[in-house]
């Protein structure tokens, strides 16, 4: 009787975990994009300590959303207090286009960080631009997801 | 009728034959009902076949000239080459008297014979072209070339026979340029390959030390003009395909891409982005006078000439989302052509002036689709997971274009193939390139 108890405990105990951690993925999922744009951290770097290396944007988008302009406020603040260092902003389509609408698309994107940047201080001749399009995805997925990641613009240190 | 042709390069064409046409082949439908031929072997003497065998290394040459012939006739999905274990009749006789019953026995209905011969190092090529119901020659022709041409010999012939059969040039003494793929999509190997349209005589032009990109064809094929990120910096530039020798066009500020030539072959047309905005250029290569041909904050890309030059369509996202316009060559007049739903890209003018070529992307499809120079008559010719980049064959009834498949979530599964469409929607194949490709562009008839 007892061990029966106890058995059924187990096997609730189980099933009660396994659904919170379902949920615990399901969540992780939807809490990774938010409308079509990438939110999470997998695949970002950081500059400095605090600093965020890249900015994510919607389908056929180069408009900053709120994230975005805080990633980029975060980098100004950085570049300002390290003259010295020059960036390459790197501009990136998802592979769901045409390549030659894509090099255009990463290059707009680059550049809207980049017209950000200066809004914050930092001159234009620190600051390049190079699009690859969608010739360099950081996710090879065909999903959402892996879309959301490689939508993006990567601040990379030029010196 | 004779006429006398000289052609550069190797071939010096010695006779045409001609006279009316009774099997004709009806290439503007799709053709459910193709036509049945027999591709005899080329005949050759034991002299022939010992010379090249100990000289050039080459065995059982007609035959293989005649494999050629016979695959480039069946790609086209409008002729059926019949089995050679059916024929009855040998193929020196049947070069020089075809019995026609035979080959009507055996269903053909057009007859195709031949014989080479070795001569000062130069190889004679004769061949014929019967019409198996009516009994009679229809087409016959003398060139030389030397040994090693031999694939060529076999297009040449090819080109013949679609061109006496169907009324139109024909696309089979041709090469395609596209861009060799390998590795993982994160870090894929480019580099540019050339070969002939059977997919033979595969050569690479560039290493895959740098990303290359959308290579594209001078008029005459001797020039190529692509995207490389040679140094890190996306410029367009221009190769010379026999000496190797490339260099930037022009010195722009910021990337140029989306090349392609005018059709008298004298400028670059492409897309300079600077400051978020791409426009679309021209520089005259004998000049290098650059010229600015779209004003518009929005994206301005993949410009393609009309065949006349006085045209030029292109890829515009003015309105919002990514549309074709056409304008005059000098950048006035612009028009929206494409006003289905969906988005539209890589617009490509037809060589025969009537027709326009583009991608379009609907509902997470991609289709390839053509549609008058006005945007009328919009007619969609396949529908796949990832395709784009659509390129004429030089008599505008064929389309190449590259096609990727879907990865799974860990990136494998990944391809990218060349793929071919009948501008009728019938006839798609996969072209077979050694690694994996894309950005496929065809070249003019290397011969006229």
């Amino acid at each position: 009787m007892i061990s029966n108890k106890i058995f059924k405990n187990i096997i609730l105990a189980f099933a009660v975990s396994f659904l919170l951690s379902a949920c615990a993925t399901q969540k992780k999922m939807d809490s990774q994009m938010q409308g079509d744009v990438y939110t999470g951290t997998d695949t970002v770097e950081y500059l400095a300590s605090g600093v965020p290396d890249r900015v994510f944007f919607a389908t056929n988008e180069s408009v900053l959303t709120t994230a975005s302009r805080d990633t980029l406020r975060k980098q100004a603040a950085w570049l300002r207090k390290n003259p010295d260092i020059n960036v390459v902003l790197e501009g990136h389509a998802d592979e769901r286009g045409t390549r030659e609408y894509n090099l255009a698309l990463g290059e707009r994107r680059a550049n809207s960080a980049k017209d950000y940047l200066m809004t914050y201080g930092i001159s234009s001749n620190r600051v390049s631009v190079i699009s690859y399009g969608k010739e360099r995805p950081v996710d090879s997925g065909s999903n959402p997801l892996a879309w959301s990641k490689n939508r993006r613009s990567v601040t990379v240190k030029a010196n | 009728m004779i006429r006398k042709i000289f052609i550069k390069l190797f071939f010096v064409l010695l006779l045409i034959t001609e006279s009316s046409a009774i099997i004709e082949v009806d290439i503007t439908r799709g053709n459910l009902n193709p036509l049945p031929v027999a591709v005899s072997p080329l005949f050759s003497d034991e002299n022939t076949d010992q010379n090249l065998k100990s000289n050039y290394e080459i065995i059982k040459l007609g035959e293989k000239i005649s494999k050629v012939v016979e695959n480039n006739l069946k790609s086209t999905g409008l002729f059926n080459p019949i089995a050679k274990k059916a024929f009855l009749q040998k193929p020196d006789v049947a070069h020089l008297k075809p019995r026609f019953e035979d080959w009507a026995l055996i269903k053909s209905q057009a007859l195709i014979t031949g014989q080479i011969k070795l001569e000062n190092e130069k190889l004679r090529v004769e061949f014929r072209l019967w019409d198996v119901l009516a009994g009679k020659e229809i087409l016959a022709l003398a060139f030389t070339t030397v040994p090693k041409n031999w694939r060529r010999v076999g297009h040449i012939i090819s080109d013949k026979i679609y061109e006496r059969l169907t009324g139109e040039k024909g696309y089979f003494d041709t090469r395609i340029i596209y861009v060799a793929e390998q590795g993982p999509k994160t870090k894929r190997i480019k580099k540019l390959a050339i070969m002939d349209q059977d997919g033979f005589n595969t050569k690479y032009l560039t290493l895959g030390n740098e990303l290359v990109l959308t290579p594209r064809f001078n008029p005459t094929n001797q020039m190529v003009t692509y995207l490389s990120y040679f140094k890190n910096l996306p410029r367009v530039y221009l190769l010379d395909i026999e000496t190797g020798i490339q260099e930037v066009v022009g010195d722009f500020p910021g990337m140029t891409f989306a090349p392609r030539f005018s059709p008298d072959g004298k400028k670059i047309i492409m897309s300079f982005a600077k400051d978020g905005n791409s426009e679309i250029f021209t520089m005259e290569l004998e000049t290098r006078l650059v010229e600015r041909i779209t004003n518009h904050p929005s994206i301005d890309t993949s410009p393609s000439y009309s065949p006349d030059g006085k045209y030029i369509t292109f890829n515009s996202d003015r309105s919002g989302f990514q549309q074709i316009y056409t304008m005059k060559s000098d950048g006035t007049n612009v028009k929206r052509i494409s006003f289905g739903k969906g988005l539209y890209g890589t617009p490509v003018w037809s060589p025969r002036g009537d027709l326009i070529a583009f991608t379009k992307l609907h509902k997470g499809k991609f289709y390839i689709g053509v549609m008058r120079t006005d945007g009328k008559g919009e007619r969609l010719l396949t529908e796949n997971y990832y395709q784009e980049a659509p390129s004429w064959s030089p008599n505008g009834r064929v389309l190449i274009f590259y096609r990727e498949t879907k990865s799974d979530d860990k990136g494998e599964g990944f391809s990218a193939k060349l793929w071919s469409i009948d501008l009728t929607g019938y006839n798609e194949r996969q072209i077979s390139t050694e690694t994996d490709g894309s950005d496929p562009s065809w070249s003019s008839l290397l011969t006229n």
